[in-house]
């Protein structure tokens, strides 16, 4: 797969937009780094009983896992948290799919451009940094319930 | 390609199979030497060799078989020996660069406690901080390390106002050449501060022993000289107390070292052995004009770590040169097999070195592949080597200076440089292309370089970027591949302006 590919253009407009970025008060933070390049990401959630009412962030980090992140805030926000989590489940999938997956648009929507990303087993942490902060910040959330 | 009248490039990569290998349809631009080296046929054939014509145990096994094995594992040793200068049983085999400064810190630190200070610098690789580290923490020592100027050359000044090396250095530990910068560390200059409190000086040489000659590094090597034989043969023998240092005033000294071309003495009261011929106490500093003649006048350090795979060797196998008279006052680093004198089970004694620091079966194909390595490059000859990288680096800083929108971190200019260059990328509107996406699309056309922060993180934060990408030269690189770089970088920046 040619590396050109890779930069779907679903993924570079979202680099460019980065949308639900910034943080703002939240019910719990969680700062999760990726060591083999420095990436960093600190993300909140704000739950609203079972609705996830926003998800904010700052990162620093490479275009896929700054457009993942941006793609998953659309996705989970305002969603009930069962159904955020299996996106996560979802979306998780198709990135350990070795780009083999057939992606559901339905669910995923914008996310299905990662398909490509998954290609790159390199890449995959990348595409999974803001998933994976997003869920401990709910688990961590949930448990304080 | 542009090659070297020094030696045939072209030629001489056809000894390296996989330079010819095409990824994504492009032929390969192997730009990650500093990261790990290729291999020569002729080492890779010197390991498969080994294993099906001479493998057996070392040491251990007394057949036929045995004693083969053991030959081509101690002539490995001979050869590391001669290559930089040193004595064969002054030579450590351990896995990797990272554990020979394991073994150092470990060691070294053993009988640290608070009030000592050991020193390190900003600019070292993670494998030269967390060792120490992991040693204060159980030692109780202060850390304290160097700081490096805008340029990112070791602040040797502003560490002389503080008196970062003072009576209380014990050790002070330093990367011959920086694996992000490039930088050549003045190594004799900071060893002879660390000498004049009587600190031992240990030295990273990862990413200087693969690119630099060693002559002149391990003191004495080139007067011939060596402890074993000043001392009559008898390893263990230390007459203590007759110090090489002793016409020089230490404080002299140490006014001498701030002055540009000033001579100065070569202070070393931590060396307990005779004294032995150096060519004189006093040695000229800092009045090179190149990194060679820098090099060749490296004499000051007590300990080299460095790694067979930087260096056309097979992974696995690394080296910790140190000063016999050292080596033999400090406690084992891993116990095991063959490291032994008597085992009892009320307490055990232990080896000379180096056998008391090679725990188990050791590497024993590795150490004959970095044989392999050592002749192939000594064939060249290491100072051919270094003309040629030295070319490449001025080509690359003309070449990779005229790319719009990057940032070089590091010297601009080739003194004192080696073949590492690690740099940002900006957009003309902005964007910080980032490094993983930089090094993405130059994959994508056959270039291979590194993104992250190449194991030094603290230097990074020093120059204030998260991360960087980082092309690393060696022989085999030419300025065509250079140009391809350059080119590359050009389209990864237009790239990513559409994006903004």
């Amino acid at each position: 797969m040619d590396a050109e590919e890779l930069y779907q253009e679903i993924i570079l407009d979202h680099y460019r937009e980065k949308h639900h970025s910034g943080l703002r008060p939240g019910d719990d933070e969680v700062h999760h780094v990726n060591p083999s390049c420095g990436d960093e990401l600190t993300l909140r959630v704000k739950l609203d009983g079972d609705i996830v009412e926003d998800v904010s962030y700052e990162a620093v980090g490479c275009s896929i896992s700054q457009a993942s992140t941006s793609v998953m805030t659309d996705l989970v926000i305002g969603k009930p948290v069962a159904t955020a989590l299996e996106l996560f489940d979802e979306f998780k999938e198709m990135m350990h799919s070795q780009g083999k997956m057939e992606p559901n648009e339905d669910k995923l929507e914008d996310g299905i451009a990662f398909i490509g990303v998954a290609q790159f087993p390199a890449r995959v942490k990348c595409a999974m940094l803001g998933w994976s902060a997003f869920k401990d910040a709910v688990a961590q959330a949930e448990e304080e319930k | 390609m542009r090659g070297s009248d020094v030696f045939d490039v072209t030629a001489m990569r056809q000894d390296f199979p996989i330079l010819a290998r095409e990824v994504h349809g492009y032929q390969l631009a192997y730009l990650d030497s500093g990261n790990t080296s290729q291999k020569p046929r002729s080492v890779v054939e010197a390991v498969s060799k080994h294993y099906l014509e001479h493998n057996a145990n070392v040491a251990r096994a007394m057949h036929q078989l045995g004693v083969e094995a053991t030959g081509a594992y101690e002539g490995a040793r001979l050869k590391v020996a001669e290559f930089i200068g040193a004595n064969p049983e002054e030579i450590v085999f351990t896995k990797n660069a990272s554990e020979a400064l394991n073994l150092a810190a470990h060691t070294l630190t053993a009988k640290l406690g608070p009030g000592d200070e050991v020193v390190i610098s900003v600019m070292e690789h993670h494998s030269n901080i967390v060792p120490w580290q992991l040693a204060a923490e159980r030692r109780g020592f202060t850390l304290r390390w160097f700081d490096v100027t805008a340029e990112g050359r070791l602040d040797i000044e502003a560490a002389r106002e503080s008196k970062l090396i003072n009576e209380r250095t014990k050790v002070v530990s330093l990367t011959w050449v920086s694996n992000v910068t490039g930088v050549v560390n003045p190594i004799s200059e900071v060893g002879a501060w660390a000498h004049s409190v009587g600190a031992i000086m240990v030295v990273d040489g990862s990413q200087g022993v693969p690119h630099l000659p060693v002559v002149g590094l391990i003191p004495n090597s080139s007067s011939g000289g060596s402890l074993s034989s000043s001392s009559g043969g008898s390893l263990s023998s230390s007459s203590g107390g007759s110090l090489s240092s002793s016409s020089c005033a230490s404080e002299a000294q140490s006014q001498d070292l701030t002055k540009n071309g000033a001579a100065s003495c070569v202070g070393d009261p931590i060396r307990r052995s005779a004294p032995r011929d150096r060519g004189g106490d006093c040695v000229p500093l800092r009045s090179a004009s190149s990194a060679q003649d820098d090099v060749a006048r490296l004499s000051q350090i007590d300990m080299l770590a460095f790694t067979g795979h930087k260096m056309l060797g097979p992974t696995g196998i690394g080296v910790l040169w140190g000063r016999y008279d050292l080596l033999e006052t400090l406690p084992p680093f891993l116990g095991g097999g063959e490291m032994i004198e008597v085992v009892r089970m009320e307490g055990s004694t232990y080896a000379p070195p180096p056998a008391r620091f090679e725990a188990g079966t050791p590497p024993i194909a590795q150490a004959v592949g970095l044989g392999a390595a050592i002749d192939y490059l000594s064939a060249i000859g290491m100072d051919q080597i270094a003309a040629y990288e030295h070319r490449l680096v001025e080509y690359a800083l003309e070449r990779l200076g005229a790319v719009q929108g990057l940032r070089i971190l590091g010297p601009l200019d080739a003194k004192d440089r080696s073949g590492a260059f690690s740099f940002t990328l900006k957009t003309p509107s902005g964007l910080d292309v980032h490094p993983h996406d930089v090094m993405q699309l130059l994959d994508g056309k056959g270039i291979a370089v590194r993104g992250g922060h190449h194991c030094a993180r603290p230097l990074h934060e020093r120059f204030s970027v998260q991360s960087s990408n980082r092309a690393s030269l060696y022989l085999y690189n030419t300025e065509a591949e250079i140009d391809r770089l350059a080119e590359g970088l050009d389209y990864v920046r237009d790239f990513f302006e559409k994006v903004k």
